[in-house]
């Protein structure tokens, strides 16, 4: 397949991912500002901004935080290149673009998630319909994702696209969780507080893994658990174990269809090793904010090598 | 006399208000339907096309813009008998046109007959020198004509146009069949009608049929579709047939020249291509030898061309063959090459380049249509009847200070077929493109075409671009 293509599948997939991840996160903290009093309700939409690292566009646009304000800024405004709807935007595009490798099924789902989506962000969001718009981006992405599943080879096509959701289901989960650890939290003594308990649900929420999590531990919410289950259980479909054994048996599927490994390979065997070698205690010896930092350079490194050895461009 | 309340051919009833044979069965259903039912499956149909994307973009409206181009749901229909003649006579000038550009480029016996004069091909910038004494592989130079045709009466087809570089709309003529099956299907349980969609196949077919020497497996020759990209007005079909044929997409940042071939950059590195079906046009192919500020194209595809690496289809400088000032020579060159009487008419044609025709054509401006040598798209051109007095008055300057840029042409009384309108059956003017594929094993002709439909009342531009839409055209199988 062309190097071109193998790019723009695996972006279109990447961008429906993080345009999914952003709703659930927006969801997580719509819940959590909706138990809150107004003054903490501005501070849950603030974390949300802090977690999608859209702080400072937000700020240049608006003077002050409210749900409204935020939520509409993170799904619509057509200033800000991490929206839902540029997101969206993009995965189509970019679906136009490889429009022969994929299934017309696929193409569908895609171009109507985009239709019906932006239709849906054409107008204000408001609070009575931020959950219904919320629920439509996810039944959008995952209608896009099971015409994936049912319709596509298994071949080098799927495997840059699986590649793509994985390396940005990695990057995503480390991210929330180094920011959700180290930045949201004021200071140390507010560890084990309210607070501190209310941010740790919010972060399962913003990955549906709120009931799993209670399922696997029987409803205690420790940081410690909480953490081991996001970086290390293999179990569940949005930690970085996983992520990267995706990564992982998807780039087996490259080599065996190509008859040889890249430098990629080697990049991906060092990330795993590295995840395989450390225990959640040995995480946290080392530095939780760290081993969060390094992961997201790995990830980075790995995307940038695939881009390279893959010829993603000339 | 505005052309509407002239009398024209319908080509679903007769001046008595019958039914003509053609469309006897297919009305026998439709009386039957509930309208209402029917308004809700056309506003289905318009669902399915933005669904599938099926759309164009306008130039110069916002980047992206994208359109649809209106569907109508009653069907363009002609005999089985109808087509055969239809057919025979397409096919009698698609050799004639391959034959005209082989003599071209090449002892030009047309031009030292007397039968063409020669300054047609001096000042002409759709003729190539570079093509000049080449020999395409299988000596085909337009793999894939669209031959605009008119209908003025029962037995009266004219031919409007000869696409011969890069005609599009097939990929209109496939889903428009594809949408009216989805949406009736019994109605093809009772009128049998001949399939279009064995094209894309036919395509591919076709294309590997004319592999370059230069080609390792000829059974199986790598076909890639070139398109300028996501931008383009077309682009949809573009991915839409390389879709179809299985062949790969690409854009020229793609390409470039490696071990003498022309080569597409893969996931696992370069691979050469055979055949290139090019959705760009000459000027953008190569940046060595034509526009040097074209990002379409491959720099050094035409010297890799000229010395067998690669096919390009359809061939540089087949435009020169549908140039508005070779059309009215068309007659003469049917005649020339296959020794016959041409089987289809040309629309008679006053080249305003000679001092008779162009005071013709001053004198009767009203009446006429004037259209640019070199223009497509609808643009550029004088419809006189529906033109205003300031129109034409200004239209006369431009045509007295470049005679050889115009040719003018009867205003035509199309053939109208009718459109389903919120008040039932009513009747728009149409033409019909064919859509014909030439390979050395021979010449193909989809049974159908893509019928262009003007959607105002009396209008006769049927262009997308200037708010025509489309019909399903159906020949009977017999």
């Amino acid at each position: 397949m062309l190097g071109r293509s193998a790019s723009g599948v695996l972006w279109m997939f990447r961008y429906l991912e993080r345009a999914e991840n952003t709703a659930r996160l927006l969801d997580a903290g719509f819940r959590m500002a909706l138990t809150r009093t107004s003054t903490t309700a501005s501070d849950e939409w603030g974390s949300v901004l802090a977690t999608l690292g859209q702080q400072a566009l937000f700020s240049q646009r608006h003077k002050e935080i409210s749900g409204p304000l935020v939520f509409n800024f993170i799904l619509r405004d057509r200033e800000n290149d991490g929206s839902v709807l540029w997101m969206i935007e993009h995965a189509r595009t970019n679906a136009r673009m490889v429009r022969t490798a994929i299934t017309r099924e696929v193409w569908e789902a895609t171009n109507e998630a985009w239709m019906v989506l932006r239709e849906a962000l054409s107008r204000p969001v408001r609070d009575s319909t931020l959950g219904e718009v919320l629920a439509l981006v996810r039944r959008q992405t995952m209608l896009v994702r099971g015409a994936m599943e049912t319709t596509m080879l298994r071949n080098e096509i799927f495997n840059f696209a699986r590649i793509g959701t994985y390396l940005e289901a990695a990057d995503n989960t480390a991210r929330i969780l180094d920011v959700k650890y180290h930045v949201l939290l004021p200071s140390v003594a507010w560890v084990g507080s309210v607070l501190d308990h209310a941010q740790w649900e919010m972060l399962l929420r913003s990955v549906a893994g709120e009931r799993a999590f209670r399922w696997l531990n029987s409803g205690l919410l420790n940081r410690r658990g909480i953490a081991e289950f996001l970086i290390l259980d293999g179990r569940f479909p949005r930690s970085i174990a996983y992520a990267y054994a995706k990564i992982a048996s998807n780039m087996t599927g490259l080599a065996h269809q190509y008859g040889e490994e890249a430098p990629a390979h080697v990049l991906l065997r060092e990330a795993i090793a590295r995840l395989h070698g450390v225990d959640i205690a040995g995480i946290f010896d080392f530095g939780l904010h760290e081993f969060l930092t390094e992961f997201i350079l790995r990830t980075r490194n790995l995307a940038a090598e695939i881009a390279r050895d893959y010829r993603f461009v000339a | 006399m505005p052309p509407s309340s002239r009398p024209c051919f319908d080509e679903m009833v007769d001046e008595q208000g019958r039914v003509r044979p053609a469309y006897q069965a297919y009305r026998e259903w439709f009386d039957r339907q509930d309208g209402k039912w029917l308004h809700r499956q056309g506003q289905e149909a318009e669902q399915f096309f933005r669904r599938t994307g099926i759309t164009f973009n306008v130039y110069g409206e916002d980047a992206g813009q994208e359109r649809l181009i209106p569907f109508d749901m009653i069907p363009r229909i002609v005999t089985g008998e109808e087509w055969r003649r239809l057919s025979a006579g397409i096919e009698q000038r698609v050799r004639a046109l391959n034959a005209f550009l082989h003599d071209l480029y090449h002892k030009r016996e047309i031009v030292r007959a007397g039968r063409l004069p020669e300054r047609l091909l001096r000042d002409n910038a759709a003729y190539l020198p570079e093509m000049a004494g080449f020999t395409p592989p299988g000596g085909i130079y337009t793999h894939i004509v669209g031959v605009d045709l008119v209908r003025t009466g029962p037995d009266e087809f004219m031919v409007l146009e000869d696409n011969a570089r890069t005609p599009s709309g097939v990929s209109y003529m496939l889903e428009n069949r594809e949408t009216m099956i989805a949406m009736f299907p019994e109605l093809f349980a009772r009128v049998r009608v001949q399939p279009v969609s064995d094209y894309p196949r036919s395509l591919a077919r076709s294309l590997a049929a004319c592999a370059p020497p230069a080609c390792v497996d000829r059974e199986r020759p790598v076909v890639a579709v070139l398109t300028p990209g996501i931008y383009n007005s077309a682009y949809f079909e573009h991915a839409f047939l390389a879709d179809q044929m299985g062949a790969e997409l690409v854009e020229g940042s793609d390409l470039r020249v490696v071990d003498g071939r022309i080569a597409m950059r893969t996931t696992r590195g370069w691979r050469a291509i055979d055949v290139l079906y090019r959705r760009v046009d000459d000027d953008f192919l190569d940046p060595l030898t034509f526009n040097p500020e074209s990002v379409l194209g491959v720099a050094g595809i035409m010297d890799i061309y000229r010395a067998g690496g690669i096919t390009i289809a359809n061939a540089p400088g087949t435009g020169i063959a549908d140039d508005k000032a070779i059309y009215s020579f068309m007659p003469e060159i049917v005649e020339f090459y296959t020794g016959e009487k041409p089987l289809l008419a040309n629309v008679p044609t006053w080249r305003c380049s000679e001092p008779d025709s162009l005071a013709y054509v001053l004198d009767n401006l009203a009446e006429l249509v004037v259209k640019e040598v070199h223009g497509s798209g609808g643009y550029g051109m004088l419809i006189g009847p529906t033109a205003s007095r300031v129109e034409r008055a200004r239209f006369a300057r431009k045509l007295k200070a470049q005679p050889e840029n115009y040719i003018a042409q009867p205003t035509l009384a199309l053939s109208t077929v009718p459109i389903f309108a919120r008040a039932g059956l009513t009747p728009r003017h149409v033409d019909l493109r064919p859509f014909v594929l030439v390979s050395p094993e021979g010449i193909k002709i989809t049974p159908g075409g893509l019928t262009r439909v003007a959607l105002k009342k009396g209008s006769l531009v049927v262009n997308s671009s200037q708010g025509g839409g489309t019909k399903d055209s159906w020949v009977l199988a017999e």
